[in-house]
């Protein structure tokens, strides 16, 4: 045999048990429909809480950072000794970096972020001081070391005011990475219960079909003939259930998009919510696949081999 | 061809079955194997498809030994024999045309070829025109016909049949003993286990006759 002729032989072989296997789900729609249902459910809620904690992310970016210290100096503060104190704060241990915000910049940051920059034009002057961001060098970083670095600002005689509290920044991103983590473990627990119902679906369709298997092995079908109708049943069905699962998510990110865009107009922002990127698409296809495909292999190895004709 | 040498076999829940039988059948040869119900006539054909191992001494079929074949190399064996059943073992949800062609879906073969065989398959068993039928809905003689088509459809060297006319009445039994004859004529080492006494002593061929798990002279009152 040429190995042309081999390689065609493989392929029609894997397209009669591929296209066989979709005829013999579509005979049973019900059965299917169920399998792919809660193999659809089980990878959409990973999913979904993962982009819950990808937009939150999203938003909690940019208070990266606002960790640190923020320094005020009197409004009667001249621009030179502004200039000399942040050099001076610069120099000390424990600091990574100083930025200055002039009340110029200070007040076309707060126009563009508060809304309400109509209000802002009718005033006189200039209300804002000018302010230092005092970024904490590691390791002294720590609640303690950046409150302690505070009293050494406060006792600056050109500065009027030291903000610090930063720690619930801090607190949210432990949060978020806490999440993050719960997102791996519950998709890693549904992963197997995937694999268990896509497995008992499986040994079903084996038990159904037990007379045809016994007469296959009979006149000569080898285990891997035996077995790749049901590989390929379980990788259907379990990229109808990634289907299913993306489509579950898209719904409901059209759902409450309405309310996310209330809720961001609300706080004057424009916040557009992050949905599944191609990659993503393609992790929960390939997910749902792979999974198919293990607990079709897994069931089909445990109880094909033990059904052996008998004569 | 088929070569039993000294062949002991025993089954896992102690019955013996087999002991010390041998005999041999040349490439071509056609023969009838015989013995009273429980002489051990299914478990030499079980041996021949490999259904079973022998426990002690050699089964060759095709030249390859049974006894050293790994478990992977059981199914390519088992496509160089082809099997008749009493029962057929059709599968009845399937029409005629996908039972013929099983054997050929496990090679492999691409459709167009397919349908090219099992139409001549099924022209050979006189069934031509019935691929889309189901078993049920065929006489016992066409269903017989049906799995004869599949025994045969890959050409093996090797067929080998178990009570094939059991359920058939003497007209049709004889139209299945001369597709066996018609086989054996093109070359196929042909063994049926049968106690026929009509058919026995209608075809003239050699016959293996068992008694008690081993060779035994035929006796002169047919069997």
């Amino acid at each position: 045999m040429s190995l042309p002729d081999a390689a065609s032989i493989l392929f029609e072989r894997h397209a009669q048990a591929l296209l066989g296997s979709l005829g013999r789900l579509a005979r049973q729609p019900l059965a299917t429909f169920l399998t792919i249902v809660v193999i659809g459910i089980a990878l959409a809620l990973p999913a979904a809480f993962y982009l819950v904690v990808a937009n939150m992310r999203v938003v909690t970016e940019g208070l990266d950072e606002t960790v640190g210290l923020a320094a005020y100096f009197r409004v009667s503060t001249t621009e030179a000794d502004v200039k000399k104190a942040a050099e001076a704060i610069a120099a000390r241990a424990g600091v990574a970096g100083v930025e200055l915000v002039s009340p110029e910049e200070g007040l076309a940051e707060f126009r563009k972020l508060s809304g309400i920059g109509d209000a802002l034009q009718a005033l006189p002057e200039n209300p804002l001081p000018w302010l230092a961001k005092v970024r904490p060098a590691p390791p002294r970083d720590t609640a303690a070391d950046v409150e302690a670095l505070a009293g050494e600002l406060r006792e600056m005689e050109a500065v009027e005011l030291v903000e610090a509290d930063t720690a619930w920044v801090r607190r949210l991103h432990a949060i978020e990475d806490t999440m993050q983590q719960l997102v791996l473990l519950a998709a890693a627990v549904l992963a197997v219960g995937v694999l268990a119902v896509v497995g008992n679906t499986i040994r079903l369709e084996i038990n159904g079909r037990r007379a045809e298997i016994e007469v296959t092995k009979l006149v000569g079908g080898s285990n891997a003939f035996v077995r790749r109708p049901f590989l390929y049943s379980g990788l259907w069905q379990g990229l109808g259930g990634g289907l299913l699962a993306i489509g579950l998510v898209v719904g409901s990110l059209m759902t409450i998009e309405p309310f996310v865009a209330r809720l961001a107009a609300a706080y004057g922002a424009v916040f557009a919510l992050r949905g599944l990127g191609a990659r993503e698409w393609l992790a929960v296809l390939g997910g749902g696949a792979a999974l198919g495909f293990m607990g079709a292999w897994l069931a089909a190895a445990y109880h094909l081999r033990r059904i052996e004709p008998r004569a | 061809m088929i070569r039993f040498d000294r062949v002991f076999k025993r089954y896992a829940n102690g019955r013996e079955a087999l002991s010390e039988l041998s005999f041999e059948l040349e490439t071509g040869d056609m023969a009838f194997l015989t013995g009273h119900s429980g002489a051990g006539k299914s478990t030499v054909l079980r041996l021949i498809a490999l259904l079973e191992r022998p426990t002690r001494g050699q089964v060759t079929v095709n030249g390859r030994s049974t006894g050293t074949l790994r478990r992977g190399a059981i199914a390519a064996f088992r496509r160089q024999v082809g099997v008749v059943f009493q029962d057929h073992r059709l599968l009845d949800d399937r029409p005629v045309y996908d039972n013929v062609a099983l054997p050929l879906a496990i090679g492999g073969v691409p459709r167009r070829e397919m349908d090219k065989r099992v139409r001549a398959a099924l022209d050979q068993v006189g069934l031509l025109g019935r691929e889309r039928s189901f078993p049920l809905e065929l006489s016992a003689g066409e269903q017989q016909r049906v799995g004869i088509a599949r025994a045969v459809i890959t050409k093996p060297p090797v067929l080998i049949a178990d009570e094939p006319t059991g359920n058939l009445d003497p007209d049709l039994a004889l139209e299945v003993m001369n597709l066996f004859q018609r086989f054996n004529a093109v070359g196929v080492t042909v063994l049926v286990a049968t106690h026929d006494v009509h058919l026995l002593e209608r075809f003239r061929v050699r016959r293996v006759h068992i008694e008690r798990g081993r060779l035994a002279s035929v006796p002169h009152v047919a069997a």
